[in-house]
């Protein structure tokens, strides 16, 4: 029989990484994680949420948020030594990498990247950000590519551009992974198919069980937090609802630009 | 030749294994989802008049046998519901529409208004053990606020009603003969029990962030076959047995106790999306060893015996 309640744990660390972006560090309680699965942490009497794993360390692992809503700001501001849960490890993580496998993470989305970023060439990451202050990992990663909207930082432009450079030059590339908000992984995916690279993307949806009960999760025919949070891309491709709809927290769907307006909030 | 297909309320059913509201429930997707892994019939999450946000997480976890949830009947209202059970025919099995409300005008406007969708049944949960304004808290499971709503109800649609009452009550027998006489075609035995709470002792809080919550999981079993097993006698009409079915013995004993047919819900938890697929096969194999040919033979024979 399964036990699947959260498991208390003190926070080791809290660590700011870049503007509002900011890493805490708990006991590495997980067994067999795979980079690309998802925990659920929760604040007593606050709320509990999915989140990626960024640091994956023998005695410790570390999980990378942006603060936005209510929970994140409840996160950033608990103190070492304080109380959250732990659930998981849920879902489907990515494969394992080989050495010609493009990593590429928008936004927060490389936090759950990170721990693959580490086995492979630095130089096969691409991270990108809005502006240089809300860039991360760019002293973790020193070789990986890194691109900003604003340029104040590495290329100015898109993820995208680089991962079209890449799949152009005459270097080997067997597949990409790729998490970071749905509309880059969309372009992705469509770059991907146009090079004929096999991609993985990972999904984020608002979740209550995670571990596929709840059917909140649902995005088209796919139970995102038991048969993702990781898809093959040709298991997205024609999801009627994959950048374009998102469920909030009533089962509502709506388009996924509210939802993520919603998600800043919550 | 064994056959475990069941005819229950008008509905062909391949097999007696209907998934429970609240689980899986929220859209076609979903439901499509179930119907391929071998449910005779699906039920949707609950819909009231208004959209709800439901509970905070924690909703729901797992100690061994026993799973807990408080997810507060979020839903998205009935008029989002129109659009999403809009194309519920492509599932390839019947549906069954659960409909909540506080007051009886509250389940009519909510069938009505969902009139146009294609529903095989309509189930009116009574019973839910953890949110306010709704069943058990909100007194609707008494024999006369269920035989009131019961009443109210059958006037507003010529589907066949599921009543799905709540263990926790002293008078079973006379909350399941209201509902009878006042018009219903079935009873669901069983919602979640409860409710129940757990502490985290590190940090000193409730795990659920209501704090309390239905408990529902194989531990629950027992106490589904005994509320089956009491109100086989007393009503005529046909009884779906909820609260704990994991295996195919559990289902072949709930039909010995008196149900027709067999709600399975947090199954899924424990067995996988495919619950349904080996429930059914393990109900098969147990009646070709013993040598049962139909379900008929099997139901309510606790009784007779």
């Amino acid at each position: 029989m399964r036990d699947d309640y959260p498991m208390s744990l003190e926070i080791l660390e809290i660590e700011k990484e870049a503007k509002d972006l900011f890493t805490i560090f708990v006991k590495n309680t997980l067994d067999g994680f795979v980079p690309g699965q998802f925990v659920m942490v929760w604040i007593p009497s606050v709320d509990e949420k999915p989140f990626g794993v960024s640091y994956l360390e023998k005695d410790r692992i570390g999980i990378t948020f942006e603060v936005k809503g209510k929970f994140t700001k409840k996160l950033a501001g608990t103190k070492k030594a304080g109380i959250i849960g732990i659930r998981g490890p849920y879902g489907i993580g990515f494969p394992d990498p080989d050495s010609s496998t493009i990593v590429i993470g928008g936004g927060c989305g490389v936090s759950s990247l990170a721990p693959l970023i580490e086995k492979i060439k630095k130089s096969n990451s691409i991270i990108g950000a809005r502006s240089k202050d809300m860039l991360l990992f760019r002293n973790r990663f020193k070789d990986a590519h890194f691109t900003t909207d604003d340029g104040t930082f590495g290329k100015k432009g898109f993820v995208t551009e680089i991962l079209e450079g890449k799949l152009s030059a005459p270097d080997k590339v067997s597949q990409v992974f790729c998490c970071g908000p749905e509309i880059m992984m969309s372009r992705v995916i469509e770059i991907c198919k146009k090079h004929r690279k096999k991609c993985f993307i990972s999904m984020e949806r608002y979740m209550k069980c995670g571990f596929g009960v709840c059917g909140q999760c649902m995005c088209g025919d796919k139970v995102v937090c038991k048969e993702g949070p990781v898809f093959e891309s040709k298991d997205v491709e024609g999801n009627p609802e994959f950048n374009h709809f998102a469920r909030i927290k009533s089962g509502k769907k709506v388009p996924v630009s509210d939802y993520v307006r919603w998600r800043g909030c919550e | 030749m064994i056959t475990i297909k069941s005819d229950f309320l008008g509905m062909k059913l391949s097999n007696p294994l209907i998934l429970a509201s609240g689980i899986m429930g929220t859209s076609v997707g979903s439901m499509n989802k179930i119907a391929d892994n071998g449910a005779g019939a699906v039920t949707i999450k609950s819909i009231s008049k208004e959209e709800r946000l439901g509970h905070n997480n924690p909703t729901m976890f797992s100690f061994g046998d026993v799973f807990m949830n408080a997810v507060g009947y979020s839903n998205p209202g009935m008029i989002e519901a129109k659009k999403e059970f809009s194309d519920i025919d492509k599932i390839g099995v019947p549906v069954i529409g659960s409909v909540i409300g506080t007051k009886a005008e509250d389940f009519v406007a909510v069938i009505e208004e969902l009139k146009d969708i294609k529903f095989d049944a309509i189930e009116i949960p009574l019973s839910c053990p953890h949110t306010p304004g709704f069943g058990v808290l909100a007194g609707q499971g008494t024999p006369e606020a269920t035989y009131r709503i019961t009443k109210a109800v059958r006037k507003a649609t010529r589907l066949p009603i599921i009543i799905k009452l709540s263990a926790n009550v002293p008078d079973l027998t006379i909350v399941a003969k209201a509902a009878e006489k006042a018009g219903a075609d079935a009873i669901n035995m069983g919602n979640t029990h409860g409710p129940g709470m757990r502490i985290d002792i590190d940090s000193g809080k409730p795990i659920l962030d209501f704090k309390v919550g239905g408990i529902s999981g194989p531990a629950i079993t027992p106490v589904t076959v005994r509320c089956v097993y009491d109100i086989y006698q007393s009503i005529k009409i046909p009884i779906i047995g909820t609260g704990g079915i994991t295996t195919g013995r559990d289902a072949i004993e709930m039909m010995m106790a008196g149900a027709s047919a067999l709600g399975v819900g947090t199954g899924i938890y424990y067995r996988g999306f495919d619950v349904f697929k080996k429930i059914a096969n393990e109900m098969e194999d147990w009646m070709k060893k013993k040598g049962h040919l139909s379900l008929k033979e099997i139901i309510g024979v606790t009784y007779e015996g």
